[in-house]
């Protein structure tokens, strides 16, 4: 049998298991009936459809899913969920591999990463979001400089882009920071970049 | 009742003018909402996409300050911000998650937290149609307009209890109310492709650009949205979404709030009109021409 596939050496059956537990789906009822990839606004851009990744869970294909650079251009829509027949939440799935992809250092698709950091560093610094200090961030660690520049002289003209970022008040900035310092304690003993 | 007002950073940043159409309706409808003092941001989709828990936190701490101020409920504008808000105010039921949310807190969460509901259902629940009218001085009549909620103000349908998950209608009654014609938009809660305009243009330009000529197609004079973000791509962002589309639109983006203040009769400039991209102004005359003394605010 020398040209047999073993799907043994590729399987992980313990993924499986892990993914239900974390997303706390049963996504064995999948009968690929292919409504999720049906109503999925980001399917043209995925390397795997949302109905090849459920498939995938299955089979225990760890390593293919958590590659994909599907998980990282999941819009978080939740139509997928909604038009289920077996009431999987898919956008619950998608969401557990992005946590379990980010803790295995597995990023397929690093700018999206970087835009979440950019954003979320502007929140942890004022309390509030901040969007041209969010864009400059990303453009630096992206380095894709010219991001939106098209958009920029708009956006200006319409007030849509202050200048200086609203500090929440009250403490509310320090409380905020304080959240994120305590989470990135507890990302780090974890061993997952916060 | 007491209203906890949560603006979300958006309504003081890129969208001021939902933030401010928003305080001039609910204003003019006898509606006083109270801003939770000290509010900090929901983390909005990168926190979730990083973490529950640190979302949660983010989010929990401001139901928390309204709960210390006692409030019976929490609205905003952002469906996002709606969405992570109601997210962590139905896993906080959840006792593990609860113990590891108050753990990244500076004390643990009350107890009770208020529910948090946006700034159209509040409207909804406080004026009915009937209601809604006697406030109207300039109708919408002869307007045409397509009502888009974007993809999460009505889902997770279990989380947003927001009506029906793919057609919700509450816009259309509150538009029709102030006298539009609403059509029956199919892609009104089909997902406009979010943040991701910034790191995957076309995934984001491609769906607003579907959204952009099916609205064209039909004809409509304006589409009235509701979040921010859905606001940015259509508007601000409609050049490369025709672009992605190989067409042109021209076509006013207008929060439902700047249409039911035009309605009511608020000055265009205290509803933001002037941050619009896509001009509103064509919009604009044609309800002044509306009133009844044959225009003039």
């Amino acid at each position: 049998m020398t040209n047999a596939i073993s799907l043994d050496r590729v399987r992980d059956p313990a993924f499986t298991r892990i993914v239900q537990e974390r997303s706390g789906q049963d996504i064995t009822t999948c009968y690929q009936c292919g409504n999720c990839t049906a109503g999925c606004p980001a399917g043209f851009v995925y390397d795997r459809q949302v109905n090849q990744i459920m498939r995938g869970i299955q089979l225990g294909l760890k390593d293919q899913v958590l590659s994909s650079n599907s998980i990282w251009f999941c819009l978080s829509c939740s139509m997928c969920t909604l038009r289920c027949p077996n009431e999987i939440d898919v956008a619950a799935v998608m969401e557990t591999l992005r946590h379990m992809a980010r803790e295995e250092g597995h990023v397929t698709v690093p700018r999206v990463e970087k835009f979440w950091f950019s954003f979320l560093d502007t929140v942890r610094a004022f309390g509030r979001s901040y969007e041209i200090g969010t864009m400059a961030l990303y453009m630096l660690r992206s380095l894709r400089l010219t991001t939106d520049l098209d958009l920029a002289p708009t956006a200006l003209k319409r007030h849509k882009l202050p200048f200086l970022p609203h500090i929440a008040h009250h403490q509310g900035a320090q409380a905020a920071c304080r959240i994120f310092e305590r989470y990135r304690k507890r990302a780090k003993a974890k061993g997952v970049r916060p | 009742m007491k209203i906890a007002y949560y603006p979300g950073c958006s309504q003081e940043g890129s969208a001021l003018d939902y933030g401010k159409s928003t305080g001039a309706v609910c204003a003019a409808l006898g509606i006083r909402l109270d801003e939770i003092p000290g509010w900090n941001c929901c983390g909005s989709s990168p926190a979730h996409s990083v973490d529950s828990e640190l979302s949660g936190a983010l989010c929990v701490r401001n139901l928390d300050l309204a709960a210390r101020e006692k409030a019976d409920v929490v609205t905003t504008p952002c469906p996002s911000c709606l969405s992570n808000l109601r997210m962590a105010w139905h896993r906080m039921r959840n006792d593990a998650y609860r113990d590891s949310v108050n753990g990244l807190l500076d004390e643990p969460a009350a107890g009770e937290l208020p529910e948090a509901i946006s700034v159209m259902q509040l409207i909804g629940r406080l004026r009915d149609a009937e209601e809604l009218a006697t406030y109207v001085k300039k109708p919408l009549t002869g307007l045409r307009i397509a009502a888009y909620y974007g993809c999460l103000m009505s889902r997770p349908a279990k989380i947003m209890d927001f009506g029906d998950p793919e057609n919700p209608t509450l816009m259309e009654s509150l538009l029709a109310a102030c006298g539009a014609e609403m059509v029956d938009f199919p892609l009104k809660t089909v997902c406009c492709g979010a943040a991701f305009g910034i790191p995957e243009r076309p995934l984001t330009a491609k769906n607003s650009g579907r959204i952009l000529e099916l609205a064209t197609k039909m004809g409509v004079d304006a589409i009235a949205v509701a979040c921010p973000l859905c606001q940015m791509n259509l508007d601000l962002r409609q050049k490369q979404a025709a672009k992605a589309e190989d067409a042109h639109f021209e076509m006013p983006i207008l929060y439902f709030t700047q249409l039911m203040g035009l309605a009511f009769n608020i000055a265009p400039e205290h509803l933001g009109l002037d941050q619009l991209c896509v001009s509103a102004r064509s919009i604009v005359q044609r309800i002044d021409a509306n009133a009844p003394n044959g225009g003039g605010a």
